[in-house]
């Protein structure tokens, strides 16, 4: 099998991405799986992420392959100012496959070109997150029973939230219609509205999150995140634009589910924790089970 | 009876492109790399243009260029022409066409991207819409319109 790395949700056909939904069903029915012992995969966290690292280790371990790597990039010869290219064509040299975060917005794709391994993109800055998408493609399909015409209402930062670009962009293929739930400055990009133009999907914009909370099969709900701003002010305005809570739920479709990539603020009340159409925790625990899926597919054993 | 001159002067052998946007006959040079050669170039700025009012030209001897390398111009001026010349009569002319792709000559706007911080050569895809071009980052997947690219 040739090299085949996960960069971006675009690398996946439609077929690829059902049958890791598929695969990682197995894997959530029976968690120990252990055909990769023998292997090596580096974790190359050139940003810090607690749980995004800690879930692709988990599955690596799950899966018998060891892992080496650093969840830091200040101890490492990038900085003392070593290529990224060459670091990864070193570490290419040990290991069966990279899983790797960076703070620089192509940079997964650009390791994928230099590495002789197989790469996941962990998240490269604002750009992609592969993974994160197929936990919640599969987080959708075990909750709806189905991918195809299901209408997602996204809220929150629509403007830098990668997750929800990704996730447009993946549910493409399954006839969706989407409710775009953000303040006027985190508004969804026009070349994403554009992309849904071109591929005749549906959508609404609105500022309020009350006004479309009862006519959607998922509320993909975000955080707005801090760290993606250059102006704080604007920041100011609009980080704790909506705030759900279980009082809000009483007329939402009997389907419907809550899902958050986390971490939450104060987006999410604590009160819709337990509420029965809460499901961001179990989605969570759904990202072993995805990237189980993934790092077995890309190394050819499933 | 008009008088009919040349505003500048005729090749003998060579390229004459024309029909460049005035404002974009600098940006053309460095496309084309023409900037360090040899060969004598013959530049125009504001010409008068019956389809543009103001046009810019720029006449190369000797100079016979590889289509790949002439469609790069597409990108700042698509309306140009080609004319070559051989014993100062035009024997083809020549349209442009739009490069699928742009290898290493444009800036990708994205402070963030990978291209801007490690010594990589940039690599975009074009995109055509409403008559406007711009230019889609093969690392980091942001457009950048193509006159803050290059």
């Amino acid at each position: 099998m040739s090299k085949k790395s996960l960069i971006s949700i675009r690398d996946f056909t439609k077929e690829e991405i059902l049958h890791v939904l598929e695969t990682a069903k197995e894997f959530e029915k029976n968690k120990e799986q252990k055909f990769l012992e023998g292997k090596v995969i580096a974790s190359l966290f050139f940003e810090p992420s607690t749980r995004t690292r800690l879930s692709f280790e988990t599955a690596i371990n799950r899966l018998g392959a060891k892992v080496i790597g650093f969840s830091d990039a200040t101890n490492t010869s990038q900085s003392k100012g070593e290529t990224l290219k060459d670091t990864i064509i070193m570490v290419s040299n040990y290991v069966d496959m990279i899983v790797m975060r960076h703070p620089l917005e192509g940079s997964s794709r650009y390791a994928s070109e230099v590495a002789t391994v197989p790469v996941v993109n962990a998240g490269d800055g604002a750009n992609q997150h592969p993974s994160q998408t197929l936990l919640d493609l599969y987080s959708i399909l075990q909750t709806q029973g189905t991918l195809e015409g299901l209408t997602i209402n996204m809220v929150g930062d629509l403007k830098y939230g990668r997750t929800t670009h990704s996730l447009l962009q993946a549910m493409s293929h399954f006839n969706p219609k989407f409710i775009f739930t953000a303040p006027e400055e985190l508004k969804m990009p026009q070349e994403y509205k554009d992309f849904l133009d071109s591929k005749g999907i549906e959508y609404i914009e609105t500022t309020s999150l009350d006004e479309h909370l009862n006519d959607c099969d998922i509320l993909y709900m975000t955080r707005v995140q801090q760290e993606r701003f250059t102006d704080p002010m604007e920041y100011e305005r609009v980080k704790d634009v909506y705030r759900l809570e279980a009082s809000m739920l009483s007329g939402v479709r009997e389907n419907m589910k809550i899902l958050h990539p986390l971490p939450r603020v104060t987006e999410i009340d604590q009160d819709v924790d337990d509420n029965p159409h809460a499901y961001y925790f179990k989605q969570a625990e759904n990202g072993l089970y995805v990237r189980m899926a993934i790092i077995s597919y890309l190394l050819g054993y499933r | 009876m008009t008088r009919k001159e040349l505003v500048v002067s005729a090749l003998e052998n060579g390229t004459v492109l024309d029909h460049i946007p005035a404002e974009n006959v600098y940006k053309a040079l460095d496309l084309l790399d023409l900037k360090g050669i040899g060969n004598q170039i013959t530049i125009g700025i504001n010409l008068n243009s019956k389809a543009q009012g103001r046009k810019g030209i720029i006449k190369v001897e000797d100079k016979f260029f590889e289509d790949e390398e002439l469609n790069k111009l597409a990108l700042i001026a698509p309306q140009a022409t080609v004319n070559i010349i051989r014993d100062f009569k035009v024997v083809e002319k020549k349209k442009l066409s739009m490069p699928k792709e742009v290898i290493g000559i444009a800036k990708c706007r994205n402070p963030k991207c990978v291209t801007n911080h490690q010594p990589i050569q940039t690599r975009f895809a074009t995109v055509e819409k409403d008559n406007r071009i711009s230019l889609l980052c093969h690392f980091c997947e942001k457009s950048t319109e193509i006159k803050h690219a290059l």
